[in-house]
C-alpha cells in the first residue's frame, strides 16, 4: 500500500477515533458489564470453568476466540485496576478507569475495520475508495452500537471484510480461514455459512488439484475450529459450550422487537386478539410480558401459530437458496459480496431472537456494493437509514438522543451528496461539468453574480439526478420515518401520557421492518430472478 | 497521450474533407473530456463547486455535534462545593435574575449575596441570564429556586443547563461566522470558504471552554464576529450596534476596541465629513449602550454600583496561570510586591495601550478589512498579554481572529490554535477535560492544514510548498516536541515539593514565548503585507 493511501485511512481513522473518544461518557448498556465481567471470567477462572461460571447472571455465551480475546484484554486490565477482573468485587464496577480501558478497547479493536476497509477498497479507483472508506468508518450504526452501547462489532465487521477482501482477490483459502476465525469469535456471523461453503466448493475446489483443494480448505476451516475449541474438547467442555452459544430457551423476538418478519407477525397477532376480542370472540391472551435479554423468557403468540426455532431455521435457509443456486452455478468472485449481505439479510429477516444490531452486518459489507452502481447506492441509503434509525430505541436516555439522531442525519447528508455526485451516470453532468470554467484561469477574478449564475446551472444536474438515488416509494418511506419520530417523542407521550408505553417502539420496529423487508424482497428479487444479473464488469478495477 | 491526440484537434485544416476534420475533432474532444472527467474525478468526492451549502451545513453540523459531545464531559466545579465553579456561577445568576427586581441584580440585598457569585458580568449576560432562567423555572424550577438551590446539579438540570450554551452557539455564533465567511471570502473558490468556516468552527478552544469549563464566550465572540461582518460589509453603523452589544455582553471583548474604534475613525476620515461621521457612530454607540444599561440608568449611584462590579481591581493583576507578560515574568520579577494595585493598573494600561497602538495607527491611516481583522487580532494579543487582570480564558479573544484571517495566515493558525488550548492545559485539567482536550486537539491537526484545492480546483502546489519547506524548518519542529514533552511531563510526572507549580509555570512561559513572537509577527504583517490588499479593496 501506498504511503499516500496509508495517511488517508489513517486520517479519517483518527478523525473517527477522535469523535469516539468524545463519546466515552455516553449511556452504556448492559452489554458493558457483560464484558466486563467476562473479563473477570477469563482472567480469574482456569479454562475449564469459563463456560460454566455462573456467578455473575451475565455468563459467557461468545465462542472461544472472543473468550481468548477478553484473556487477552485482562491482562492490561488487572495491570491497570485488579478490580475491574475480579470475579465478585468487580461485579457492577464502573469506575472511570474501567469505562476509560473497555471503551479505549473497542477503539484499539476498530484498527481491524480499518485494516478490512483498506484491504477491500484497494482496487477501486481513487473516489470510489474515499466513498468506501467514508461509508464504513463513519457509519453511525457503528458509533452507536460500540461507542455508546458497547459492543466489539467494528472489530467482527474487520474480519468480515477482510474475509470479503481475500475472496473478491481470489485468494479464497485466505477468505475462509478468516471467516472461520470471525465465526469462532462471533456465531452469529454463521449464517452466511452456507453461501461461503457453496462458493468456496464451486469456486476453489475445482480443475485438476480439486480434492487435494477440497482437503486443504477442510483442513484450514478444522485448524481454525480445533485451535478454538480444541482446549474446551479437552476438558470435556464442548456439551457445556454449545448450551451457552444457542440458548432456544430464548424468545423469538428479543425486548425490543428487531424490524423483522416476526416483528410484523407479532403486531398482526396482537393486533387481531384486540379485534377479535372488541368484536367479542373470546381469546386467551398470554400475559403480554416482552421477552428481556436474559435466558429462559418466553412470549407465546394468541392466535397465529407459534414459531419454533426449527421453523425459524428452514426459512432462513430457505430464502437463501436462491442465492445457494446462484453461487452454486455461477461462483463468480464479484457476487459474493452481494450473497453475503443477501445471506445476512436473510438471517436478519427470519432469524430466531435476532437483536436489532444484527442488521450492521448486511449495511456495512453492503457498502461495497454501494460504491460500485447507482441502484446499489440508493439502497445503501435507503437500508442505512433504516437500519440505524432501527437502532434508536437502544439509546433512551435524554442527553445521547441529539447525537444519535446528528450522527443519521450528518452520515446521510453527506453520503447522499458524495454518491449523487459520484454515483451518476454522468454523461451530461459529465460535458457540463467540463464546459464549467473551473479551469477557467477568470473564475478566481470573476465577480459574485457570475459564479453565483455557474453554481445554479452546475446545480441543476446533480440535483436531478441525485433524486434518482432513490424511488419515490423510498422517500415517502423515509420521510414517514421522520413521522414514527415526531409521533414517539411528541405527539405519543402529549396525548396518551403513560398508557400503552409499548406503543411508540411497536410502531418504529413495526414500520422499520417494512423497510428492511423491503430491501430483503430487492435483494431476493435481484438474486433470483434477474438470472443474467451480474455486477457490471467493473471498469475501475484493475486487471489483475 | 492526451498530447497526440490534441495536436491532431489542432490540424484539422489541412484536412480535405471537413466531416473527417469534425468527426475527429469530435472524437478527441470527446477523450479529452473523459480524461478531464478522470481527473475531476480524482481531485472531487465531495462537491466542492455545486453544493456550497450542503457543504456549509455539513460543517456546521459536524461542529455542533462536536459541540453536544464535550457537553456529555464534566465542567468547572463539578460537585466541589461550597464555590464550585463557573457552571454554579452562571446557574446562580440566573437565580437571582429570575427571583429578584433588576435594580437589585447588582446590588448586595438579602436576596443576593455579591460574595457568592455575584453578578459582574455587563446587563446584556444579566438578560441571558434572565431568559435561560425563565426556561430552566418552567422546566425544572428547583434548579434555579431562590436560596435553596446553589449547587444544584443533576442529570436533567445539567443537561438544560448545556442546551441553553449549544442554543445560544447555534443561534448567535454559528450565523455570525457563516455571513462572515460568505462575505469576507467571497472572491474565494467555495473549497476554501469551506476549509475557512470549519477552521473558524471547529477550533478547540471555544469549545472546551464553552461547552465543557461553562460559560457563553459564544454570544459576546458571536456578536464580535456579526461586527466584523459588518465592518467587511461597510455598514459601520451595524458593526457599531453589534459591537456594543458584545460589549454589553461582556467586557473582555474590549479587546477588540481599539480595532473597532481605530478602523471606524480610519473610515470617517475617508469620508467628506469626518466630524459628522464620528457623531453618528458615537450616538449610535451611546443609544445602545443606553438601552442596555436602562434599568440602571435611574441614578449615578446605580450606574457606579455596576461599574464597580464589572471591573474588580481587587482581584489582582492575573488569575492563575495566564501565558502572558505579568505571569511569565512574575517568576523573575515579583510585581504583585514591587507596586500597589493601583500602580500596576496604570502600568498594566500604559502597556497595553502602547501595545495596540502600532495596529491603530495603521487603521486609522489605512483603513482595510483584512487590516482590520489583524487589528483585532493584534489588539487582542496586546490586551491578553499586557493587561490588568487577564484570565486563561481570556486567550479566546486572540484566537478568534487569528481563525478569521485562517485563509490568509494559515500558518499562524496552525501555531496559535494548538499553543492556546495548551495554556489553558492546567484549568482544563482542573475541569475534567483532559479527553475532549486531547480529542479536539488531535481532530485539529487532523484537519488538513490548509485547503488542499486551490481556487482553480487543483491541488494547490504553492501552498504545499510552504507547508513542506517550513515544516522542514527546525522552527516548528522544536516547539512541537517542547510542546510534546512539556505534556507529557505535567501528566505523568509530580512536581518537586518545593516547588508545586513548576509545570505550570513551564507551561505558561512557554506558551507565553510563543504569544509574543506572534504577535510581533503580526504586527509586522499588518503594517507591511495587509498593505497591498488595502489598495485592492479600495479599487473595487
Amino acid at each position: 500500500m501506498r504511503l499516500s493511501e496509508l495517511q488517508e485511512v489513517a486520517s479519517l481513522a483518527g478523525i473517527a477515533t477522535c469523535v469516539k473518544l468524545l463519546l466515552v461518557p455516553t449511556y452504556h448498556s448492559t452489554d458493558f458489564e457483560v464484558h466486563r465481567n467476562w473479563l473477570a471470567i477469563t482472567h480469574s477462572l482456569p479454562l475449564k470453568n469459563w463456560y460454566s461460571d455462573e456467578s455473575s447472571e451475565w455468563t459467557l455465551d461468545y465462542p472461544p476466540f472472543f473468550a481468548y480475546f477478553e484473556c487477552f484484554l485482562s491482562i492490561f486490565a488487572s495491570m491497570l485496576d485488579p478490580q475491574i477482573t475480579h470475579l465478585q468485587n468487580g461485579q457492577g464496577y464502573a469506575s472511570n478507569t474501567v469505562i476509560l480501558f473497555q471503551r479505549i478497547s473497542v477503539m484499539v479493536a476498530d484498527l481491524f475495520l480499518y485494516w478490512g476497509v483498506c484491504k477491500i477498497s484497494r482496487h477501486l479507483s481513487a473516489v470510489r475508495k474515499k466513498l468506501l472508506l467514508l461509508a464504513v468508518i463513519f457509519s453511525p450504526g457503528l458509533f452507536i452500537v460500540d461507542h455508546i452501547h458497547f459492543q466489539y462489532n467494528g472489530f467482527l465487521l474487520g474480519m468480515l471484510l477482510l474475509s470479503l477482501a481475500a475472496l473478491q482477490d481470489g485468494h479464497d483459502l485466505l477468505g475462509g480461514f478468516w471467516f472461520a476465525v470471525l465465526v469462532c469469535f462471533k456465531h452469529l456471523f454463521a449464517v452466511a455459512g452456507p453461501i461461503y461453503f457453496v462458493y468456496l466448493l464451486r469456486h476453489y475446489c475445482r480443475g485438476p488439484q480439486k480434492v487435494l483443494r477440497f482437503f486443504k480448505l477442510a483442513g484450514t476451516v478444522v485448524g481454525v475450529l480445533v485451535v478454538a475449541f480444541g482446549p474446551f474438547a479437552y476438558y470435556n467442555q464442548i456439551p457445556q459450550v454449545i448450551k451457552r452459544l444457542f440458548p432456544f430457551g430464548r424468545g423469538l423476538c428479543h425486548a425490543y422487537w428487531a424490524p423483522n418478519i416476526w416483528a410484523l407477525y407479532n403486531i398482526v397477532d396482537k393486533a387481531a386478539a384486540i379485534v377479535l376480542r372488541k368484536i367479542g370472540v373470546h381469546v386467551n391472551v398470554p400475559q403480554a410480558a416482552l421477552t428481556g435479554g436474559l435466558v429462559g423468557d418466553f412470549s407465546p403468540n394468541a392466535l397465529l401459530p407459534q414459531i419454533t426455532p426449527k421453523i425459524s431455521a428452514l426459512l432462513v435457509v430457505g430464502t437463501m437458496l436462491p442465492c445457494l443456486v446462484q453461487a452454486w452455478r455461477h461462483p463468480r468472485k464479484t457476487d459474493v459480496a452481494r450473497w453475503v449481505v443477501y445471506a445476512y439479510a436473510c438471517g436478519f429477516m427470519f432469524g430466531w431472537h435476532v437483536h436489532e444490531k444484527a442488521s450492521l452486518h448486511m449495511v456495512i459489507p453492503f457498502s461495497i456494493l454501494a460504491v460500485q452502481s447507482l441502484q446499489d447506492a440508493g439502497d445503501f441509503i435507503f437500508i442505512a437509514t433504516v437500519a440505524t434509525y432501527s437502532l434508536f430505541p437502544l439509546l433512551f436516555e435524554a442527553k445521547e438522543y441529539p447525537i444519535k439522531v446528528l450522527l443519521l442525519v450528518l452520515y446521510i447528508l453527506v453520503m447522499w451528496v458524495s454518491f449523487a455526485h459520484n454515483m451518476m451516470e454522468r454523461g451530461e453532468l459529465n460535458s457540463n461539468e467540463a464546459s464549467v470554467p473551473i479551469s477557467d484561469s477568470f473564475v478566481h477574478e470573476s465577480c459574485n453574480l457570475e459564479k453565483l449564475d455557474e453554481g445554479k446551472n452546475v446545480e441543476k444536474q446533480p440535483k436531478e439526478e441525485g433524486m434518482q438515488l432513490l424511488s419515490i416509494f423510498e422517500k415517502v418511506y423515509l420521510a414517514g420515518l421522520v413521522l414514527v419520530e415526531i409521533y414517539g417523542q411528541v405527539l405519543h407521550p402529549f396525548f396518551l401520557r403513560d398508557h400503552l408505553p409499548f406503543l411508540p417502539l411497536m410502531l418504529i420496529s413495526g414500520y422499520c421492518s417494512i423497510g428492511m423487508l423491503y430491501f430483503w424482497a430487492g435483494q431476493f428479487f435481484k438474486i433470483a430472478f434477474m438470472s443474467g444479473f451480474h455486477i457490471e464488469q467493473l471498469p475501475h478495477m484493475k486487471k489483475a | 497521450m492526451l498530447q497526440s491526440e490534441t495536436d491532431v484537434s489542432r490540424t484539422p485544416n489541412c484536412r480535405s474533407q471537413r466531416s473527417t476534420s469534425a468527426f475527429i475533432t469530435l472524437l478527441t474532444r470527446r477523450s479529452a473530456i473523459g480524461t478531464k472527467k478522470k481527473k475531476m474525478e480524482q481531485a472531487f468526492v465531495w462537491p466542492w463547486n455545486s453544493q456550497k451549502w450542503a457543504t456549509f451545513l455539513a460543517i456546521s453540523m459536524f461542529a455542533f455535534l462536536l459541540r453536544m459531545l464535550v457537553a456529555l464531559h464534566s465542567y468547572s466545579g463539578a460537585a466541589v462545593p461550597p464555590k464550585y465553579g463557573d457552571y454554579e456561577a452562571q446557574r446562580h445568576w440566573m437565580e437571582i435574575t429570575v427571583h429578584t427586581p433588576v435594580k437589585q441584580w447588582y446590588q448586595n440585598t438579602t436576596d443576593n449575596d455579591l460574595c457568592y457569585w455575584g453578578l459582574d458580568y455587563p446587563p446584556l449576560t444579566a438578560y441571558q441570564s434572565f431568559v435561560h432562567g425563565i426556561f430552566l423555572n418552567a422546566v425544572e424550577p428547583a434548579a434555579v429556586a431562590l436560596h435553596t438551590s446553589r449547587g444544584y446539579e443533576n442529570t436533567s438540570s445539567k443537561l438544560l443547563m448545556r442546551w441553553t450554551v449549544l442554543s445560544s452557539d447555534i443561534l448567535v455564533f454559528f450565523p455570525a461566522v457563516l455571513v462572515f465567511v460568505a462575505l469576507y471570502y467571497r472572491q474565494h473558490a467555495n473549497q476554501e470558504q469551506a476549509w475557512a468556516l470549519a477552521m473558524i468552527l471547529l477550533q478547540p478552544a471555544l469549545m472546551l471552554i464553552d461547552h465543557g469549563h461553562f460559560q457563553y464566550n459564544c454570544i459576546s465572540l458571536g456578536l464580535a464576529v456579526g461586527a466584523a461582518a459588518a465592518v467587511i460589509m461597510r455598514q459601520e453603523l451595524m458593526a457599531c450596534i453589534l459591537f456594543s452589544l458584545s460589549l454589553n455582553h461582556k467586557q473582555m471583548s474590549t479587546y477588540y476596541a481599539p480595532a473597532f474604534f481605530a478602523h471606524l475613525l480610519g473610515r470617517c476620515f475617508q469620508c467628506c465629513s469626518p466630524v459628522v461621521g464620528v457623531m453618528r457612530l458615537g450616538v449610535m454607540v451611546l443609544a445602545t449602550f443606553a438601552v442596555c444599561w436602562w434599568p440602571f440608568l435611574s441614578s449615578w449611584q446605580s450606574v457606579l454600583q455596576v461599574f464597580s462590579r464589572l471591573a474588580p481591581l481587587e482581584r489582582g493583576l492575573y488569575e492563575d496561570y495566564v501565558a502572558n507578560f505579568w505571569c511569565s515574568t512574575s517568576l523573575l520579577i515579583k510585581w504583585k510586591q514591587l507596586f500597589s494595585i493601583p500602580m500596576l493598573a496604570r502600568l498594566a494600561m500604559g502597556m497595553t495601550i502602547g501595545a495596540s497602538l502600532p495596529s491603530m495607527v495603521q487603521q486609522i491611516l489605512a483603513p482595510s478589512a483584512q487590516g482590520f481583522l489583524f487589528s483585532m487580532l493584534n489588539s487582542s494579543f496586546a490586551f491578553y498579554l499586557f493587561a490588568f487582570q487577564v484570565h486563561e480564558k481570556s486567550v479566546l479573544l486572540p484566537v478568534l481572529p487569528a481563525t478569521l484571517l485562517a485563509l490568509n495566515e494559515p500558518q499562524v493558525l496552525q501555531y496559535i490554535v494548538p499553543i492556546a488550548v495548551m495554556s489553558m492545559l492546567p484549568l482544563l485539567r482542573r475541569d475534567g477535560l483532559i479527553i475532549p482536550y486531547f480529542a479536539l486537539l488531535s481532530l485539529f491537526f487532523l484537519l488538513p492544514a490548509h485547503p488542499v484545492y486551490g481556487p482553480r480546483g487543483k491541488p494547490d502546489k504553492q501552498k504545499r510548498g510552504i507547508v513542506k519547506s517550513s515544516a522542514l524548518n527546525l522552527l516548528p519542529f522544536c516547539s512541537i516536541s517542547g510542546a510534546v514533552v512539556l505534556h507529557l511531563i505535567y501528566l505523568f510526572l509530580h512536581p518537586p515539593a518545593r516547588y508545586p507549580f513548576l509545570f505550570e509555570a513551564l507551561i505558561t512561559v512557554y506558551c507565553f514565548v510563543h504569544f509574543l513572537a506572534l504577535a510581533i509577527y503580526t504586527n509586522w504583517r499588518q503594517w507591511f503585507q495587509a498593505v497591498d490588499r488595502a489598495e485592492v479593496s479600495k479599487e473595487e
